[in-house]
């Protein structure tokens, strides 16, 4: 029995590829349109025609969330590579020149720095193109990264998961991702440091068992699918359909684990509503209205 | 302990001694022909067979052996080592876990708190433990009685074994990611010694979840991973026949996993196996525990817990790779 989903599978890389070269057009999953990548761009992949939220590739949802879709991104440690030596039908270490190659990124995460809705923060953004957006001791770096950052300059740490869970060519050393980032974000709430985790398609397995759950508050876009166990796990095990809707964010806000189910279009301002308010009365915040208050008394 | 004996394929020729050993006493006990010699030799052809099949174990055999249903369990380590032990049931939330040990009592006239999971010994057990396999209840138990060591001052000592947490509807209804998530982060919590022991299976997420610990120790033949052989094999060679190969690949051996700087102690196994040898186990994984428990107790509070993290933080930054076989 494992809790590593299906995603992981290096069969998606086609349709991760052509997300990623901007083709002209895309044909939407859902319902079947065949969309113009250009129409899709202005509505952040959302198609116009049944309102399914396409993957966004990382880049594109870094944009989305920083004011005016600026940011500097930070330079990430580069842990060992390939630690085991793995190798199945191919070696891992061929597998992540081909993902570097396709994606131009290092591995599956991106940390980065700005402000949204005015107030500075780090966010780190996982990328479900890469791998499956699998989380392997870079990932686990990234998000100790962006953790010592918040700390440091005392500013809110966001996550964006979009992951299948642990990097399996990686073995126990992905597994110890999980109690790291744990560690990196409880370092953060103990700091008085709002943590605010964004789920999105898909956020399961390790990723979903670790420090995506851990955040004091739970955003997780509309539809995607969060869960411990990969769909077909479940499936193979209780050998029964799942229904409709099952693992899905509205499933999870109902069962408790999940804040606010947003539409993509309104994500950004939903956080920086909410970092607003979760910022404006603690002493991290030196130009907070509670501490001029304060003063004045 | 098993209702049929489970013998491993590399176990055969030993089984077969060990039969053979059995119709010869009982022909002497039925006749006066002295078998004392017969005896003799048949034994050191045993004790010779082995510890010739249990050297050089493959990861794969060792995956048998973590898995041997006559193998020591949760409940057999409480029994032997626990004084006084007082069993506590429930999350406080929605239900009691069974799968899921814990509870309070006396390890060397220390009070501490055991957690584990049994995965059971016949059909009947198992079914009442899941095969192992706890749902979210159970690490919400594990947090609870992870919080009544910290308020305490208590040691905790966890007994891993399982495949996995259970994948099934009720789990994610329930949140099990959440789960395992906040039972790993109450690991990293609290100010009380945490000492895990592998005892058998250390199947991910699940496993992890209990094992976030201060001292990380592992039977000679137990294996810990982030998916199971069979998992593994199906996902990247699209075979589960290839978990053998899965099994190697992954690493997942108590010996790997001292190379890797994941765990901190190999407990030896009496040859043969701890199924062979429940009462010798016992001793052994004793002593470890017990030493490393008094190393900890020299620490504070604060000391504990910060060392628990660093611990995290370092793992993998200070790997020998050469030591590595591809
Ligand atoms: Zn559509
Ligand atoms: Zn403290």
């Amino acid at each position: 029995m494992n809790w590593l989903s299906d995603f992981v599978r290096p069969k998606i890389k086609k349709t991760a590829q052509k997300e990623i070269a901007d083709d002209l057009w895309l044909k939407c999953p859902h319902c079947g349109k065949l969309l113009f990548t250009k129409e899709l761009k202005k509505t952040w992949y959302v198609c116009p025609e049944c309102d399914h939220h396409l993957r966004l590739y990382l880049n594109k949802r870094l944009k989305m969330l920083f004011d005016n879709g600026v940011y500097t991104e930070v330079a990430l440690p580069q842990p060992p590579e390939d630690p085991l030596k793995f190798k199945d039908s191919k070696r891992y270490t061929d597998r992540l020149k081909a993902y570097r190659k396709a994606t131009g990124n290092e591995d599956a995460i991106k940390v980065a720095k700005g402000t949204v809705g005015g107030v500075k923060c780090v966010i780190a953004a996982l990328d479900f193109s890469f791998m499956g957006g699998s989380m392997g001791m870079a990932v686990g770096e990234g998000i100790v990264k962006a953790a010592e950052i918040a700390v440091k300059s005392k500013i809110p740490l966001i996550t964006v998961s979009n992951s299948g869970g642990a990097r399996m060519q990686e073995g126990i050393l992905s597994l110890m991702q999980m109690a790291r980032t744990a560690s990196a974000v409880n370092y953060v709430k103990e700091n008085g440091l709002p943590f605010i985790s964004i789920m999105t398609d898909p956020t399961t397995g390790g990723v979903s068992a670790s420090f995506a759950m851990l955040g004091d508050i739970h955003i997780a876009e509309k539809g995607c699918l969060i869960g411990f166990a990969g769909p077909r796990v479940i499936e193979q095990t209780i050998r029964e359909k799942l229904p409709d809707g099952f693992q899905r964010a509205e499933y999870l806000r109902e069962h408790g684990m999940v804040d606010i189910v947003v539409h993509r279009s309104e994500m950004k301002n939903k956080l920086a509503m909410i970092l607003n308010l979760l910022m404006s009365n603690t002493d991290n915040n030196s130009e907070s209205k509670a501490t001029k208050t304060k003063k004045q008394a | 302990m098993s209702e049929t004996k489970t013998v491993l394929d590399f176990e055969k020729k030993i089984i077969e001694i060990e039969e053979r050993i059995k119709t010869v006493s009982a022909l002497a006990k039925d006749s006066d022909v002295n078998i004392d010699k017969e005896l003799n030799r048949l034994q050191l052809k045993l004790e010779k067979q082995i510890k010739m099949s249990y050297t050089n174990l493959s990861p794969w055999q060792r995956v048998q052996i973590a898995r041997h249903p006559g193998r020591p369990q949760c409940l057999d380590y409480v029994k032997a080592l626990i004084e006084d032990f007082v069993p506590l049931c429930g999350d406080r939330v929605f239900a009691d876990d069974p799968t899921m040990i814990g509870g309070i009592g006396r390890y060397h006239g220390i009070s501490v708190v055991v957690i584990g999971q049994e995965k059971g010994t016949d059909l009947e057990t198992r079914v009442k433990y899941n095969f192992g396999m706890a749902k979210p209840e159970g690490y919400r138990k594990a947090q609870r009685l992870m919080d009544l060591a910290d308020k305490f001052n208590m040691p905790v000592i966890c007994f891993v074994d399982t495949d996995g947490a259970y994948p099934g509807i009720e789990s994610e209804a329930r949140g099990q990611a959440e789960a395992i998530a906040s039972s790993i982060q109450k690991c990293l919590q609290i100010h009380v010694p945490l000492i895990s022991v592998v005892i058998g299976m250390g199947g991910s997420g699940g496993a992890i979840a209990i094992a976030t610990a201060n001292r990380i120790l592992m039977l000679e033949n137990s294996i810990y991973s982030v998916i199971s052989p069979e998992g593994c094999a199906s996902i990247l060679w699209r075979s589960a026949d290839k978990a053998k190969d899965a099994a190697e690949a992954l690493k997942l051996t108590a010996q790997d996993l001292k190379t890797l700087g994941v765990i901190d102690e190999i407990v030896t196994e009496p040859i043969g196996g701890a199924h062979r040898d429940t009462m010798a186990t016992m001793e052994k994984v004793d002593e470890a525990i017990y030493r490393h428990l008094q190393e900890l107790m020299q620490l504070g509070r604060d000391e504990l817990k910060k060392q628990r993290n660093e611990k995290i933080y370092e793992m993998g930054h200070h790997i020998n790779f050469e030591e590595i076989k591809g």
